[in-house]
């Protein structure tokens, strides 16, 4: 399969790799995906008071797609607030990233991650 | 040694040479820099989408050659009726048991009106196979008129077209056929390939199951050097028709003038310029054969297919001739290589052949 | 960074060595004849040369030359061999047994016997990939027919015991048919020995062209099939169309090669694999050969790199030329039906690459494969989420996963 430039650049050179503490109430976390169906993903987003995304942080288990994918949201969310971060759109993921039909998937994993890590860090923080 | 059985067996055309060895050498070394599957599936592609434009065809699915072609085609469409004419190649005459037989006229050309009444009879409509030129007359067949007469009734057309392929203008689209056997070393090109050339909104059951290759119609692993070689000799062939079937259309027609004694077989009819079916009265084929081997020029007494067992002609049968003119009939075909020199060589050794066998009888 | 792509599939095709396609070349030119043609000199020169090679292929199975059929590739051999005796003995018999991780074209000959009546056993294999022999003995009836069982695994490379298969199926009287197109040329086969009644064998896995195989048909005692391609009536009525004298010519040198240069080249592709595999063994931790380790041709390694998913490995390593345990014909996402039949868990399928060595490997190719494989499983499993989790000791079974 020919991978897209913009996919090479960012599994070759993945922006943001690695983890946040957990259990620090700043940090919201997101696991996604599953071992069985090849892809799993954590984002971890650690927000500031002013509810803005200061950090991100991402691990992925996957194919190249995969981990472009959360290495490009990583980069897209850094500086926005959790209500834009939360309007990113796994179309537009794609379409950055030029993947094919077949690994739309990954693109939607990556929405659901960053999904799941504004949830977390929002149960931590009922009145937010 | 002169080659007059382009029939059987075409020689490979000189550029198809070099398209063989140059994918055979990106395909062969997968450690060099420039090897890469991908590069070699780019050929392939590439083959097959100039191989359908230059016959104006549809989806085209690589087979072995035209036998499995052939086999595909008429199995393909499931349990249904099968008619095929009474001069098919044995690969269609025996593809299915007992296929219904449409009989040729004494001019060797498919009878049409009973044709028309023989598919009538059916009360489903089924396939149609009627080959283009005949290997053995090179008589071409009325195909457009059967397939107006079978699509009328519903019918799906065959048509073997592997000895008409640079020898007539061939259009897929024109004919109206829906399936098409093309075969590579008929026209040039390396053995071990062919295709069927279908409409897009076929799907046939395949003979050979596995990866699913070919549109889910042929598995099995593609051998690029092959199909590359295929494609090579076809463009070559389509593109030197016209000149060449001029050219041979003379030699031919100087045998023909030249042989007074000869009968040609299907003459009356609208022939392809590269065969000759030529009866010799009162000498065995088996005999010329023999003749003209010991003078140094290769042709034939028919198809080159079955074991070994020298039987009659059952095209020539089929067109009414006695048992004695089949027995005393051979056949030359002539191709890209064939000079005016081998032709004149031929003239001379058949009107020595016929004259000694005159002397003979004489004393 | 290595400036030429290093071929570590050799199970998917093997080039076409050279001195093969030197012997072939005149055949494609200047010996052009139809081997068919019985009237001239082209036709039986070009015969003359089928002949030799039918020998050169009968030789390196034992078998008469006289048993061997030329097909198109070991698809078409193996879809002849099962739906031809399954349709010549169908008024008579009726069932076939084979096993779960044949080739794509074995299974779908079968399935498709399955549609027009036949009963099929598909017999599983142990978790080392190895059929138990007590499953053959209790699945054959007095409808059994028809035993197929491949002699070499194309993905994992375990061999499958033929002689003790082939004398069961002979003590019940049921013909044995092995898909050996991975193990000609690798291993030793012996149709009499092993009581093999057919056997299909592959150019292209051996080092010879491609659009031509063989199928090995026992004459004593006498196996028949119906044709797949009716015709001419050429290869004894089993295989009707022209034979291409270039390929069966390349076909018979591809096994007088491999008959000749069988042994020292399993000594060096076992020297290699061990190599390779104890270079991967000594830097990276949680990786598992799939398969027996000992029951399996030399030139095949199919290894598990515990939470590295195989595709977005193989990304990593694209100057190697190999296949994943996910990788497919076409872009399925499914893991490989061969592994999930070990019992292989499917997180682990998607984590494993098929490598294979063979005629033209060299030690520095190995060497450079080993450390380029190293180097991308020890940077990918810094990224996966599965890796870090393990580390913790955190169980990743225990974690509820969202399958999608």
């Amino acid at each position: 399969m020919a991978y897209s430039q913009k996919v090479i650049d960012h599994y070759e050179n993945p922006r943001n790799v690695g983890s946040l503490d957990a259990q620090d109430a700043a940090v919201g976390t997101g696991l996604v995906g599953a071992p069985a169906c090849g892809d799993v993903m954590k984002l971890q987003i650690k927000v500031s008071d002013q509810g803005i995304i200061e950090d991100a942080k991402f691990k992925t288990f996957g194919c190249g797609s995969a981990i472009a994918s959360s290495s490009l949201v990583t980069e897209w969310i850094k500086g926005k607030s959790l209500e834009e971060a939360a309007e990113i759109k796994n179309t537009t993921i794609a379409q950055h990233l030029s993947l094919p039909p077949v690994k739309i998937h990954c693109s939607m994993l990556a929405e659901d991650a960053i999904r799941a890590a504004i949830r977390d860090y929002k149960e931590k923080h009922p009145s937010a | 040694m002169i080659y007059l059985d382009y029939n059987a067996s075409v020689p490979l055309r000189p550029c198809v040479k070099k398209a063989i060895l140059e994918t055979y050498d990106l395909e062969g070394n997968p450690s060099s820099p420039h090897f890469s599957g991908r590069k070699v599936r780019a050929l392939i592609d590439e083959a097959r989408k100039s191989l359908v434009r230059g016959i104006h065809g549809q989806r085209l699915v690589f087979t072995s050659g035209g036998t499995e072609a052939n086999a595909l085609a008429l199995s393909g469409l499931g349990e249904r009726p099968l008619v095929v004419s009474s001069i098919e190649h044995e690969s269609v005459l025996k593809a299915q048991e007992n296929p219904c037989i449409a009989r040729v006229t004494t001019a060797g050309i498919v009878d049409l009106k009973y044709l028309e009444k023989l598919l009538s009879s059916f009360d489903t409509p089924g396939l149609l196979s009627l080959m283009l030129v005949n290997n053995e007359t090179g008589v071409i067949q009325p195909l457009q008129d059967a397939v107006m007469i079978a699509r009328k009734l519903g019918w799906k057309v065959h048509t073997d077209a592997s000895q008409a392929l640079g020898h007539i203008p061939l259009s897929f689209e024109e004919l109206g056929v829906d399936m098409m056997t093309l075969s590579s070393h008929k026209c040039g090109g390396p053995t071990g390939i062919g295709a069927l050339v279908l409409k897009e909104d076929l799907q046939l059951l395949p003979l050979i199951r596995g990866g699913g290759q070919e549109f889910g119609m042929r598995s099995g692993t593609l051998a690029a050097p092959l199909i590359v070689g295929f494609a090579a000799a076809a463009l070559e062939a389509l593109s030197e028709r016209e000149e060449q079937t001029k050219r041979l259309r003379e030699l031919q027609k100087k045998v023909e003038e030249a042989l007074l004694m000869a009968r040609v077989h299907g003459k009356e009819s609208p022939r392809a310029a590269h065969v000759l079916c030529l009866g010799m009265p009162g000498v065995s084929s088996e005999l010329q054969l023999m003749s003209f081997d010991l003078k140094g020029i290769a042709i034939s007494m028919g198809s080159a297919c079955s074991s070994g067992k020298t039987k009659e002609s059952h095209v020539l049968r089929a067109m009414g001739l006695s048992s004695e003119d089949v027995q005393c009939a051979i056949r030359m075909s002539m191709g890209w290589k064939t000079s005016e020199d081998d032709i004149d060589n031929f003239i001379k050794v058949w009107n020595e052949i016929f004259l000694s066998q005159q002397m003979k009888e004489a004393s | 960074m290595v400036k030429r792509p290093i071929y570590l599939d050799y199970q998917a095709t093997t080039p076409c060595d050279p001195r093969v396609l030197e012997v072939m070349l005149p055949y494609f030119t200047e010996e052009f004849g139809n081997p068919h043609s019985r009237s001239h000199a082209y036709g039986w020169k070009a015969e003359e040369a089928v002949d030799y090679a039918r020998k050169q292929v009968a030789a390196i199975l034992s078998a008469d030359p006289r048993e061997v059929i030329f097909t198109s590739g070991a698809t078409e051999a193996n879809n002849l061999a099962i739906k031809g005796v399954a349709h010549f003995y169908k008024d008579k018999k009726n069932h076939i047994i084979t096993c779960s991780t044949e080739h794509k074209c074995v299974l779908d000959s079968c399935r498709h016997l399955e549609q027009e009546g036949f009963k099929i056993t598909y017999l599983p294999v142990k978790s080392n990939g190895i059929i138990d022999l007590d499953d053959l003995r209790g699945a054959i009836t007095d409808q059994t027919v028809l035993v197929s069982i491949m002699a070499v695994n194309n993905e994992i490379g375990v061999i499958q015991p033929l002689a003790e298969i082939g004398k069961i199926c002979r003590d019940a009287g049921v013909f044995f048919h092995t898909d050996a197109a991975q193990a000609v040329g690798k291993i030793p086969l012996d149709v009499n020995a092993m009581n093999i009644d057919l056997l299909s064998l592959s150019g292209h896995k051996l080092y010879g062209p491609k659009g031509v195989g063989a199928l090995y048909v026992r004459r004593k005692p006498r196996v028949r099939l119906q044709a797949l391609i009716n015709g001419g009536g050429q290869e004894r009525g089993m295989r009707s169309g022209t034979l291409s004298t270039p390929l069966c010519v390349g076909l018979g040198e591809a096994c007088a090669l491999a008959q000749t240069e069988m042994r020292a080249e399993s000594a060096r592709l076992k020297a290699l694999s061990a190599r390779f595999y104890e270079a991967i063994q000594g830097s990276l931790e949680e990786v598992y050969l799939n398969g027996d380790a000992n029951q399996r041709i030399p030139g095949n390694l199919n290894i598990s790199f515990t939470h590295v998913e195989g595709e977005g490995l193989m990304m990593g390593i694209k100057e190697l030329a190999l296949s994943s345990g996910s990788a497919c014909t076409s872009a399925s996402l499914e893991p490989s039906y061969v592994l999930r039949a070990l019992g292989v868990e499917v997180e682990m399928a998607h984590t494993s690459l098929r490598i294979g060595f063979g005629r033209f490997t060299t030690e520095e190719d190995v060497d450079t494969a080993a450390e380029m494989i190293i180097k991308e499983v020890g940077r990918l499993r810094d990224m996966s989420p599965l890796w870090e989790m393990s580390r913790q000791g955190i169980d990743i079974k225990s974690i509820q996963w969202a399958e999608h």
